[in-house]
């Protein structure tokens, strides 16, 4: 029986600018279903950490209740964690992010936690653009109670019972959208290769970045009829564009054509290279955007990737004009500038 | 890349690095298992029925197995193989009783074993069981060959090797010992259906030509023969300073034997560089922890003897220059030659063929190192119903490949009495079993431990230094074995994939602790090589790949590092992988599966 993973790896494997290897990212054994979508996120996840060169102990985790926020226990094991209450992660991240601006937020959570129980949470959050990766592994079902259909299940996606959903869904990406979040985006837990970008670029963006990963449950969602099995994605995926991320100070090795790519130059000093798949669509115009997505909703298409980007966010911390280090670093003179300071404060209102 | 075809048992034979490594390709991790599991007659069993003399190479097998043990890739050292193997035969049962008898009712047919070494015995058990006539002809007393002669007590106990001899003895051979054959021709004459000739490489290399080679010959000894003079108690002392010409393991013997016998001075001369001595690492380690020291890089230029008495020897410093192509010459430092002191000089330079008992008109083609010329397959000489095995057939290697021909030789007298080609052999038995029990259980422990290879005790140095019998290894106790047993990687246990049942979640991708699994393009080896989660630089090891996935991927397995800890078949949502035990064994003589 193994739920130990071996601490061997393999000798050749690379090591990153600070020396670490993937192993270094990586959690415990997941307890998931075999086969689970989200862990295919978690990997993602360790992949881009790795590749962007992240210390571990600069990320804090952060996740509600469900099977997604179980997963912080299965990446970034040198991590910050925090396991809140069901759909409250949003307020314990709006903490973080106030106490210490110095760190990477990587928020966690699923379709019910929230899109359900956590809704009231979750668009307050992208209300005050919080400076987070707000990452949602969303299957469509409650996995953990058996697989009920969530509030994302398509309308008329047959669940594992037959049953075709009558109900509305609510599309994440859209709602965020709509609520003005700063980086909107929609992936596929089995296509690493567009998933892994689009996190290293959410990590960059400055402010509040939600990437809506539709991640298939294995056990209760996979079936025929279902939309969001690893089937019915993969031939209903449509991405939005070509995308790629560049760190900071790393040689470009692809060669863009630049009268076809747009490049973005992130808060962080990384780039990202976006190649627009169709001319119907400005990444930078939150309307067409919003034309976009709900056009594909018409078409049945799944659009992924990078839909909308405000380069010039400004984040909570930049609208509230906080200090701009972490409040642990702030020394008792800081905190207590004497009755000078006080009398002069107070001589401003007489 | 062609998909891997995993039909052919040799695909998988490759995956398990020690069995393949072995000539006679010993199901190693099977043994090991059963060790783990406390089953040490079934243990030795495994191994008797592959290498006959599990007693004997569980102490002084070459172990080709341990350089090519998965283990020694992921981390230090690999697994304590042959250890283990000695494990198997100091702790089994009864064996007897499991062991095949001979016939009362012969199958008429006569075979003639010339020498009673490794090889012949070999021979002896795979057809005795058939109902063959086998006749056993030696020169010494009793049997054992090289083994007895060559390896000294205190690494082989007489006991252990007369145990393993007898278990084929009593399988009605009639022996021929203190027979000395002195012609081929003789032989034939005594018309046996077929003749094996396991004489073994029994001519030590001799520096006649160096100078003051013959002033005092009664103490310049030629390795080999003086270790035999040893264990048959012919000689019993050496003079006090004793110089050790060579670096193979017989020079070690001849040192440390030496060390036993009266010598207090001996040095080991040796005229390559240190790193490139023939010996085993084991066995020069073994030699400097009696403080024996090994002097390199010292070619020996003359014997020195006073009024007809061995003083010692002059040795020329050299250092190795090595080629583009990496071929070394030994150049002269240009220093002054050194002497060392010495009353007695061994000589364990090499060793040769020699066959002045074979007639050369026979029609048994010798070339110029006194090698016969016989089929690499088969064994046949020129003459159809005579066959050589052992050092006799290829020249000076080692017990287990003189086992392994002595299999092969068995097959080919087999397959000659029953008039059946030669070239026809039979498959080997191949057997695979899903270890699967449920999702997070399996028939086999697949948890990987982090133990390094452990140590096994030597006896007290003072007292085995006094008696040339007392064995030095003490083997491992139980304890330490269950340990060591565990921490074998279970390469046998296959990672087998199922295409039709990969849904491509990159569940096992992601789990693979060594990343060894990668979803990909297609491509050529050389490319893919370059694109997988951790390069695969080790050209030895193959990619399992399988055919088009449905979204036009494939799966490449880098079979290289895999632990076969099972993690990417209890990850796998559809069993697509599965654990599969694989056994191979090679069709000894009358086994043929066709």
């Amino acid at each position: 029986m193994t739920y130990i993973k071996p601490r061997f790896h393999h000798p050749q494997l690379p090591v990153n600018k600070l020396g670490y290897t993937k192993k270094e990212y990586e959690g415990v054994v997941s307890t998931l279903c075999s086969g689970c979508g989200h862990d295919s996120i978690s990997a993602a996840i360790v992949q881009a950490c790795f590749e962007m060169n992240i210390q571990p102990h600069k990320v804090a985790k952060l996740s509600g209740i469900g099977c997604s926020s179980k997963t912080p226990a299965y990446f970034l094991s040198n991590s910050h964690g925090f396991n809140s209450v069901h759909g409250r992660m949003p307020s314990v991240a709006t903490g973080a992010v106030l106490a210490n601006r110095d760190l990477i937020y990587l928020g966690v959570s699923g379709d019910g936690d929230s899109a359900s129980i956590g809704m009231g949470q979750f668009v307050h959050a992208i209300r005050r653009n919080l400076n987070m990766t707000y990452i949602v592994m969303n299957n469509g079902c409650y996995g953990l109670t058996k697989g009920q259909d969530s509030a994302t299940a398509d309308t008329g996606s047959i669940n594992k019972s037959g049953m075709a959903n009558p109900y509305q869904n609510i599309d994440l990406a859209g709602l965020a959208l709509e609520l003005g979040a700063s980086f909107v985006a929609r992936s596929f837990s089995g296509d690493k290769s567009q998933l892994i970008p689009l996190i290293k670029a959410a990590m960059s963006h400055h402010g509040f970045a939600l990437i809506d990963v539709v991640s298939p449950c294995v056990t209760f969602n996979n079936n025929t009829g279902s939309t969001k099995s690893y089937d019915y994605v993969r031939h209903h995926m449509e991405a939005v564009g070509e995308f790629d991320y560049v760190p900071y100070e790393s040689e470009i090795k692809v060669e863009y054509n630049e009268g076809e790519m747009i490049k973005v130059d992130m808060h962080d000093g990384s780039k990202i290279y976006l190649q627009k798949l169709g001319q119907d669509w400005d990444p930078f115009n939150r309307y067409s955007a919003l034309n976009k997505l709900n056009e594909s909703r018409v078409t049945g298409e799944l659009l992924t990737g990078l839909i909308y980007l405000n380069e010039n966010s400004r984040d909570l911390h930049d609208m509230n004009g906080t200090v701009p280090q972490p409040l642990n670093s702030l020394s008792e003179t800081d905190l207590c500038p004497g009755s000078a300071v006080l009398e002069m404060i107070n001589d401003e209102h007489r | 890349m062609s998909p891997t075809d995993i039909k052919n048992p040799e695909y998988f034979h490759k995956v398990v690095d020690c069995q393949y490594a072995c000539p006679a390709h010993t199901p190693v991790p099977e043994y090991i298992r059963l060790i783990s599991e406390e089953k040490y007659t079934e243990a030795y069993m495994v191994n008797w029925k592959s290498n006959v003399f599990p007693g004997v190479l569980g102490r002084t097998c070459d172990r080709p197995c341990e350089p090519a043990c998965r283990r020694g890739r992921i981390e230090e050292e690999p697994v304590a193989i042959c250890r283990l193997k000695r494990v198997a035969a100091d702790f089994k049962g009864e064996v007897k009783h499991l062991m095949p008898k001979a016939p009362k009712e012969k199958n008429g047919k006569k075979i003639a074993l010339i020498g009673a070494g490794p090889a012949s015995l070999t021979v002896a058990r795979d057809l005795a069981p058939f109902g063959y006539e086998i006749h056993l002809y030696d020169n010494q007393e009793v049997g054992g060959g090289m083994m007895r002669s060559q390896i000294p007590s205190f690494r082989l106990p007489g006991s252990v090797l007369d145990e393993e001899v007898n278990y084929i003895l009593d399988m009605d051979i009639h022996t021929h010992f203190n027979t000395h054959v002195t012609s081929m021709k003789e032989m034939i004459a005594k018309n046996y259906d077929a003749i094996f000739v396991g004489t073994g490489a029994p001519r030590g290399k001799d520096p006649k030509d160096l100078p003051g080679r013959w002033d005092d010959p009664e103490h310049v000894h030629i390795g080999i023969e003086w270790l035999a003079s040893v264990a048959f108690e012919h000689i019993s002392s050496i003079g006090k300073k004793v110089i050790v010409l060579g670096g193979g393991n017989t020079a070690m013997d001849c040192c440390r034997t030496s060390k036993r016998l009266g010598g207090e001075s001996v040095t080991v001369v040796v005229r390559s560089p240190f790193k490139e001595m023939k010996a085993s690492p084991w066995e020069i380690e073994d030699a400097m922890r009696e403080d024996i020291p090994v002097l390199d890089c010292m070619v020996p230029k003359s014997f020195v003897s006073e009024n007809g008495k061995l003083k010692g020897m002059m040795f020329e410093k050299v250092h190795a220059v090595y080629d583009d192509k990496g071929k070394r010459s030994l150049v002269p430092t240009g220093e002054p030659e050194i002497f060392l002191e010495a009353d007695d000089v061994l000589v364990a330079i090499g060793q040769e063929n020699s066959f002045p008992w074979i007639e050369r008109d026979l029609g048994i083609e010798f070339d110029q190192w006194e090698i016969p010329t016989i089929d690499k397959v088969t064994f046949a000489s020129g003459v159809p119903n005579i066959f050589f095995g052992g050092d006799a057939a290829l020249g000076p290697k080692n017990v287990i490949t003189a086992v392994a021909q002595g299999h092969e030789g068995a097959v080919s007298i087999d397959l000659f009495c029953k008039g059946l080609d030669l070239h026809n052999r039979p498959d080997p038995m191949v057997n695979m079993v899903s270890q699967k029990m449920g999702v997070h259980e399996w028939m086999y422990e697949n948890a990987v431990v982090d133990d390094e290879r452990y140590i096994v005790p030597h006896a007290n140095k003072q007292k085995v230094l006094k008696d040339r019998k007392m064995e030095v290894e003490l083997g491992f106790d139980l304890n330490t074995a269950f340990k060591e047993a565990h921490r074998c990687l279970n390469c046998d246990v296959q990672t087998v994939f199922t295409e039709s049942r990969c849904i491509e979640c990159d569940a096992c991708m992601d789990i693979c602790p060594t990343s060894c699994i990668t979803f990909t393009a297609d491509g050529d080896e050389e490319d893919l090589r370059t694109r997988l989660s951790a390069p695969a630089n080790n050209l030895t090891q193959d990619l399992y790949v399988s055919s088009n996935l449905s979204t036009g991927r494939v799966m490449v397995k880098d079979e290289d590092v895999c632990l076969h800890c099972g993690l990417c078949a209890e990850r796998c949502p559809t069993s697509a992988w599965d654990m599969q035990k694989f056994l191979y064994q090679t069709t000894n003589a009358g086994h043929s599966c066709k």
